[in-house]
């Protein structure tokens, strides 16, 4: 669904990341783990161009969706994110009602039709189990909800416009252990239906979650991938010392 | 410790003078003012036939409407261009653009009143008076004054779009959502605290400017009839007459002193409050 | 999305349309805004400079500004500016320590002293004018005088002064404190000693700009330090400054225009002067105007 090659990242001038190249299996789970700082976030934000409004940040290197480079399949980076949603390490619902912090990206979609609008925004709040939580106060400030609610409210937002592909960026990391094991069941249901790439420093999460797994590492201050293949396989018998001791924990 | 302990209390001393000049002003203000107030009282301000002070009649309504008039005309032209001067540095402008383009507006703030008016006097009142009449008139003096408080609402709205979370920008962004979207949606709304707050400081500059409109509205007193007519706000009739007006006359002047003082300091007081509110909430 | 190909492409050219019409006003916003600025300078610069010579700047003033040059101007000028910061400065300055002295939580007094302060920043110019005239000029009787404007006009900058000291003050790093007082030295003399040292170019940045401030002033200064464009002889004597005399010039005195152009010229480049050195001491105070993020979405 998402392929990459030999993508760079840079800030500056400064080389974050580099020669990354991955493939995301259509409906799969791609977990993508290692230490902080070894560009795992600028990796995410390249594939949706969000590195565009990062001051400094350029990319290089190939990406495509669907077997065509994505400069060639979206003429812009609204086209795009339209199929690429992006779920963020802490929930950013906007300051208004959640029904309007739904409605908002709809609308600049194109649908205007309340009764549709409102068919939308309860379907998408049921997939994400927040239905019953909230269907009786949609108009009050989605700032007053839970660190977790906020979380699914930000991933129904993200899904109400279907996109084929969803980022995520740790998107549990910020929330209690409660809220996270909600957000981790709801991932864990929309397997098969989106193409999900998800960075975590939570390795059990990973493993749990993820049916590929993709291993970052840093050396000298650039970020590169050391490891990737099937979850189990990875966890199981990898043959490179860096990952296994990382991933049983001697390291990292 | 002796040293320390005659530092905090020379230090506030000077604190507490710097904070009662604000009392002293009132003071002298109402001071000058009761001889006025007590002979004339609030109404006939309103009510007298017109402005003769040497015949005792002193009506300030055209000079209060005059102000009225060039302070909200110089808000209506700076507020759009002063907030499209803050998005522009934000989301439109390249990096070193943006750059420069603050400077110029820090700039653009320095520059005095008098060299504004003499600006207006000389280039823009003959290209005014291309529509008729002197070119000075309150159309000139509403143009001059929004040029001069733009900076007010361009870097206060500047500030307050910087200060927006990130985290929004990019979430917007990632909904795949264009970037008129997002200023106009999320941005303008999100900061429109701190918009408001540039703007009403704003207004407050205009109604306390006195140079640029004195030099450019014509300073005639009447109720003016279309932006074409010349008129008189209440800081130019102050310049104007104060050098030469005796006890009564004086008195007057002070008494419309007094009101612009209240309406500035209620605005700001306003303002104050407001932000404080915000800084505990 | 549910829709077909052909309306999703409409939803395109719309979004087009928008994001192009939005990007015209913005940038035909923020362009008109610049090119006032210019014109207004250029203006200035082309009338003014003609007349701007080494003799226009020490020349008496002859036959009301027509002739001569602004020698005695520039005197009163800076006589006035002088009694204002030796009046101001130290006032702020130790209103600021006071209101920096607790750190952490803003008490009673700093709040209300701000708050007069935020008052004091939105009195009008012209009020500050006739405050200076019925309380200097009259009540204590310095009449019009040097004095009484830079009386005036030392009240006028003072919350100005106020604000960029304070923060001037607060952004000298808290370590630096922490490490004096674990030395044990005292409050006065990590204050003399070390804070006020590391502050220093902020706070210069702060007097500038205040200087910038009371330059361009007309209105406080009409009614306290007066009209006449002699030299002063001492602080007691009427002195005329350089943007009285610009109003002077063009509003009073037909035929006084080139000449007001010409002091406005030398105002100006002064102030464009103070802009620069206000910029360049909070650089070196490490406090640059903040990070220009700008760009693109």
């Amino acid at each position: 669904m998402i392929t990459t090659e030999n993508l760079c990242v840079s800030y500056n001038g400064r080389t974050v990341l580099r020669d990354a190249t991955i493939e995301a299996k259509p409906g799969s789970i791609l977990g993508l783990v290692g230490p902080s700082g070894c560009g795992k976030s600028s990796f995410l934000a390249a594939l949706n161009r969000l590195t565009e409004i990062i001051p400094g940040a350029s990319v290089s290197g190939r990406i495509q969706f669907d077997g065509q480079d994505i400069d060639t399949a979206f003429p812009s980076s609204v086209e795009l994110r339209r199929h690429i949603g992006m779920i963020f390490q802490k929930p950013n619902p906007f300051a208004m009602s959640i029904r309007r912090n739904l409605e908002l990206p709809l609308r600049e979609h194109g649908i205007h039709d309340r009764q549709h609008l409102g068919q939308i925004c309860e379907s998408v709040l049921r997939d994400v189990g927040l239905w019953d939580e909230v269907s009786t106060r949609l108009d009050q400030s989605a700032l007053n909800l839970s660190g977790g609610q906020q979380q699914r409210l930000c991933i129904a937002r993200a899904i109400a416009i279907k996109p084929q592909v969803l980022l995520m960026d740790e998107p549990c990391s910020s929330l209690d252990p409660m809220s996270a094991e909600r957000v981790e069941q709801l991932i864990d249901s929309m397997r098969g239906q989106y193409t999900i790439l998800i960075v975590t420093h939570n390795l059990a999460q990973a493993r749990r979650l993820s049916d590929q797994i993709t291993i970052f590492w840093t050396e000298d201050g650039v970020g590169r991938i050391i490891e990737q293949g099937d979850t189990e396989t990875v966890f199981n018998e990898t043959s490179n010392a860096i990952v296994d001791s990382y991933l049983t924990g001697r390291k990292g | 410790m002796r040293s320390d302990q005659s530092l905090t209390i020379i230090t506030r001393a000077l604190a507490v003078i710097s904070a009662a000049i604000v009392l002293l002003i009132v003071l002298f203000l109402l001071r000058e003012s009761t001889p006025a107030l007590r002979q004339l009282g609030w109404s006939r301000f309103f009510t007298d036939a017109s402005w003769h002070p040497l015949s005792g009649q002193f009506n300030l309504t055209p000079m209060i409407v005059a102000t009225l008039v060039t302070s909200s005309g110089a808000i209506v032209i700076a507020a759009p261009l002063g907030i499209g001067s803050a998005v522009f540095v934000n989301f439109y402008a390249p990096r070193r653009l943006a750059a420069w383009h603050r400077r110029l507006i820090e700039l653009l703030a320095g520059i005095p009143s008098v060299v504004f008016g003499l600006w207006g006097l000389v280039v823009l009142a003959p290209i005014i008076a291309t529509f008729g009449g002197s070119g000075q008139n309150l159309l000139t003096a509403t143009i001059v004054l929004g040029l001069m408080v733009l900076p007010t609402v361009a870097l206060l709205s500047d500030t307050a779009i910087a200060a927006l979370p990130r985290e929004w920008i990019q979430g917007a962004a990632a909904l795949g959502m264009g970037r008129s979207a997002i200023v106009g949606w999320i941005v303008l709304p999100g900061a429109r605290r701190g918009i408001g707050g540039g703007i009403i400081l704003a207004l407050t500059r205009a109604l306390g400017e006195t140079m640029a409109v004195l030099m450019l509205a014509g300073n005639i007193v009447e109720m003016p009839s279309s932006l074409l007519s010349p008129g008189r706000t209440l800081n130019a009739n102050i310049a104007l007459e104060l050098g030469y007006a005796s006890a009564g006359h004086r008195s007057v002047l002070f008494v419309s002193g007094l009101m612009l003082m209240l309406v500035v300091s209620v605005i700001v007081l306003f303002v104050s409050r407001r932000e404080g509110t915000r800084r505990d909430g | 999305m549910d829709s077909g190909p052909a309306t999703s492409r409409a939803i395109e050219v719309r979004h087009h349309w928008r994001e192009f019409c939005v990007a015209v006003a913005v940038w035909v916003a923020a362009t008109s805004v610049i090119c006032v600025l210019i014109w207004i300078l250029a203006d200035i610069a082309i009338r003014g400079l003609a007349e701007v010579n080494f003799g226009f700047l020490i020349e008496d003033v002859q036959d009301a500004g027509r002739v001569g040059g602004i020698g005695p101007i520039i005197l009163s000028t800076g006589l006035i500016l002088l009694v204002c910061l030796v009046v101001a400065v130290p006032l702020s300055f130790g209103t600021a320590i006071a209101l920096t002295e607790r750190l952490d939580k803003e008490s009673w007094f700093a709040r209300n002293v701000r708050r007069s302060l935020d008052v004091l920043a939105g009195v009008p110019s012209i009020v500050f004018g006739l405050f200076g005239n019925a309380f200097f000029a009259i009540a204590l009787g310095l009449g019009y005088s040097i004095l009484s404007g830079g009386l005036t006009l030392a009240c006028m900058v003072l919350p100005i002064l106020i604000r960029t000291s304070e923060q001037a003050i607060r952004a000298v790093p808290a370590e630096y404190r922490y490490a004096a007082a674990a030395l044990g030295m005292k409050r006065t003399t990590i204050l003399f000693r070390v804070v006020l040292p590391v502050a220093m170019p902020a706070l210069a940045a702060g007097v500038v700009l205040s200087i910038g401030r009371a330059l361009a002033e007309t209105a406080a200064l009409i009614f306290t330090s007066g009209y006449v464009a002699r030299t002063p002889e001492s602080l007691l004597d009427s002195g005329r400054s350089l943007s009285v005399h610009i109003y002077d010039l063009a509003m009073n005195v037909p035929g006084g225009g080139s000449k007001a152009y010409a002091t406005a010229c030398v105002l100006v480049v002064l102030l464009l002067a103070i802009n620069a050195a206000t910029a360049l001491l909070l650089r070196l105070a490490g406090l640059h105007n903040r990070s220009t993020t700008g760009g693109s979405l």
